[in-house]
C-alpha cells in the first residue's frame, strides 16, 4: 500500500445515520458485539464526585430525537486529561482509573434521554471553568457538532471563563446544567435543542 | 505536555448544517451560526485508545459474526491510509465501520427494508491504524437499499466510518462510496457535499489491494485536520 495519497483535502462529513448503533454503540443497544466504549467513565476507584448527566436532544418541532449519539470528553477531578499523545512522564498524570471518554444513544430509554455516568470535572490548568466536551451526532446530522456543558453551581468560575463570556448573554442558559439531588445520586440536566427559542449554542470548533 | 493548534474545518469540504434535499436535516440542523470557539485544553486533546482490547477478527466483517458459514455476497478488502493535511501518517488511531449486508439490509431492529437478513454477517467491524496511518478491513460489498427521503430514494452502496484522530477537534465520521455507482449523482446526503470535494469520499479500486482468488481490493484514503504543534504549559 505503498505510493502517495491520493488528495490532501480534508475528508467531507457525512451522516452517522440511523444505524450507528451496529457500529459504535453495539452492546448496549442489544447486539451480540462488544463495544469499545460504553455511557461511563468511571472505575469504582476513580477520585471525583459521582454524577449523572441526563438529557435529550430535541429537534425544531421539541420532539425527542430517538437515533442521536452523544461523545463525551473531559478531565478528572483534578482538571487533568487523559489525552491519547499524553506522555506518562508528565508528573500531573491523570487518574489512570479515569477513561474521560464514553458514548451515549438516546434510543435506548423510553423517554429518549442520553444518560452518562461520570464525575464532575476539577477546572483545567488553561484557566477555564469546569466543563464537558459534548459532540453530537444524528440521522440529519451531516456533520458533528460540538457544544460545552457547564455546571450551574460553579456561577464564580462560569463567570470568569473565557469562551462561556463570549457567548451572547441571552444564549448561555442553553450551555448551563441544572443540579438535581435525586435518591440515586447528583443528577445533571443538558436538554439539547437543536433549533427553536432555545437553540443550543454550537461551537466551531 | 504537548498540543496541537489545528486547522480550521474546512468548510469548502463539508456539507452544510441543512441541505432541504435531505430532509431530514430540516428539523434537525441548527439555524444559527456555529460560534467561534479559542479551544482550551479539551478540544485540542483526546481519548486514549489501547489496541489491546480489540478482538482478533475485529477487522474481519466476513468471519466476526459466523455463526454456521460464510456470508452471502462479494468479498472485498478494504484498506487505506488515516493523514492529516500535512500528510503526515495518523498512527494508533481507531477505524470504526459499520455497513448493510450483500442485499442491503442492516442487522438494526430499526432497518424495515424487505431484504434478508444474513445469519453469518452482523456488519460492524474496527482497526487501529500503524505507524504509517495504514488499516485494512476484509468485508462484503454492501448492497443498495431504499429510504424515505423521497419517492423511489435509493441509497447508493456505501460503508459508514468513524476515526477518532488525535483529538477532540480531528473527530471525523463519514461514508465511502465505490466508483462507478450511478445512484451517487442522485443522492442528496453525498451531494450535500460541495461539488469539489465529493470524490473524496469514493473509494479506488485497487489490484494492489485485490488479493489473487480471494477478493477485489478498494483503496480509501482519509484526511484528518492537521496542525502545528506548540508546547504549552497545560
Amino acid at each position: 500500500m505503498a505510493g502517495k495519497p491520493i488528495h490532501r483535502g480534508q475528508t467531507p462529513s457525512q451522516t452517522v445515520g440511523p444505524f450507528y448503533a451496529l457500529g459504535l454503540t453495539p452492546r448496549e443497544s442489544g447486539y451480540e458485539y462488544s463495544s469499545l466504549f460504553g455511557a461511563s467513565t468511571i472505575r469504582t476507584e476513580t477520585r471525583g464526585e459521582r454524577i449523572r448527566i441526563v438529557g435529550r436532544v430535541l429537534d425544531g418541532e421539541g420532539t425527542p430525537i430517538d437515533d442521536a449519539m452523544i461523545e463525551l470528553w473531559q478531565a478528572d477531578a483534578d482538571g487533568r486529561y487523559r489525552h491519547a499523545a499524553g506522555s506518562s512522564e508528565d508528573p500531573r498524570r491523570p487518574d489512570p482509573t479515569f477513561s474521560g471518554f464514553a458514548r451515549a444513544g438516546t434510543g435506548i430509554t423510553p423517554d429518549r434521554s442520553f444518560v452518562f455516568r461520570t464525575i464532575k470535572p476539577g477546572g483545567a490548568a488553561d484557566g477555564q471553568a469546569p466543563h464537558v466536551i459534548l459532540m453530537i451526532f444524528m440521522r440529519g446530522g451531516l456533520n458533528h457538532l460540538y457544544t460545552r456543558l457547564y455546571f450551574a453551581d460553579e456561577a464564580a468560575a462560569n463567570g470568569s471563563d473565557p469562551v462561556l463570556s463570549a457567548v451572547p448573554e441571552e444564549r448561555r442558559p442553553t450551555l448551563i446544567a441544572q443540579r438535581e439531588e435525586t435518591a440515586d445520586g447528583v443528577v445533571y440536566r443538558f436538554d439539547i435543542h437543536m433549533q427553536g427559542a432555545h437553540e443550543t449554542v454550537f461551537f466551531d470548533v | 505536555m504537548t498540543v496541537k493548534r489545528y486547522y480550521p474545518r474546512d468548510w469548502e469540504s463539508h456539507p452544510p448544517l441543512i441541505h432541504p434535499d435531505y430532509k431530514s436535516t430540516r428539523l434537525r440542523g441548527p439555524t444559527r451560526p456555529l460560534l467561534p470557539l479559542n479551544p482550551g485544553t479539551g478540544e485540542l486533546t483526546g481519548p486514549a485508545f489501547d489496541p489491546s482490547i480489540l478482538a482478533p477478527l475485529d477487522h474481519d466483517l466476513t468471519r466476526n459474526a459466523a455463526r454456521n458459514g460464510e456470508p452471502l455476497g462479494e468479498r472485498i478488502v478494504l484498506g487505506g491510509r488515516v493523514l492529516d493535511e500535512n500528510l503526515q501518517p495518523v498512527s494508533g488511531t481507531l477505524v470504526e465501520i459499520w455497513q448493510a449486508n450483500a442485499a442491503g439490509r442492516y442487522a438494526h431492529r430499526v432497518d424495515q427494508h424487505d431484504a434478508p437478513l444474513d445469519p453469518n454477517f452482523f456488519g460492524a467491524g474496527r482497526g487501529v491504524t500503524d505507524a504509517e496511518g495504514r488499516y485494512c478491513f476484509r468485508t462484503i460489498k454492501p448492497g443498495a437499499y431504499p429510504w424515505g427521503n423521497h419517492d423511489n430514494a435509493w441509497r447508493p452502496n456505501h460503508i459508514h466510518f468513524s476515526v477518532l484522530g488525535p483529538a477532540v477537534a480531528t473527530r471525523l465520521v463519514t461514508q465511502m462510496y465505490f466508483p462507478g455507482d450511478p445512484l451517487l449523482d442522485l443522492d442528496p446526503i453525498f451531494l450535500a457535499v460541495p461539488a469539489g470535494a465529493r470524490e473524496r469520499l469514493i473509494a479506488g479500486f485497487s489490484m494492489e489491494l485485490t488479493e489473487p482468488g480471494i477478493a477485489l481490493g478498494y483503496r480509501f484514503d482519509i484526511v484528518l485536520r492537521g496542525g502545528r504543534s506548540t508546547p504549552e504549559d497545560l
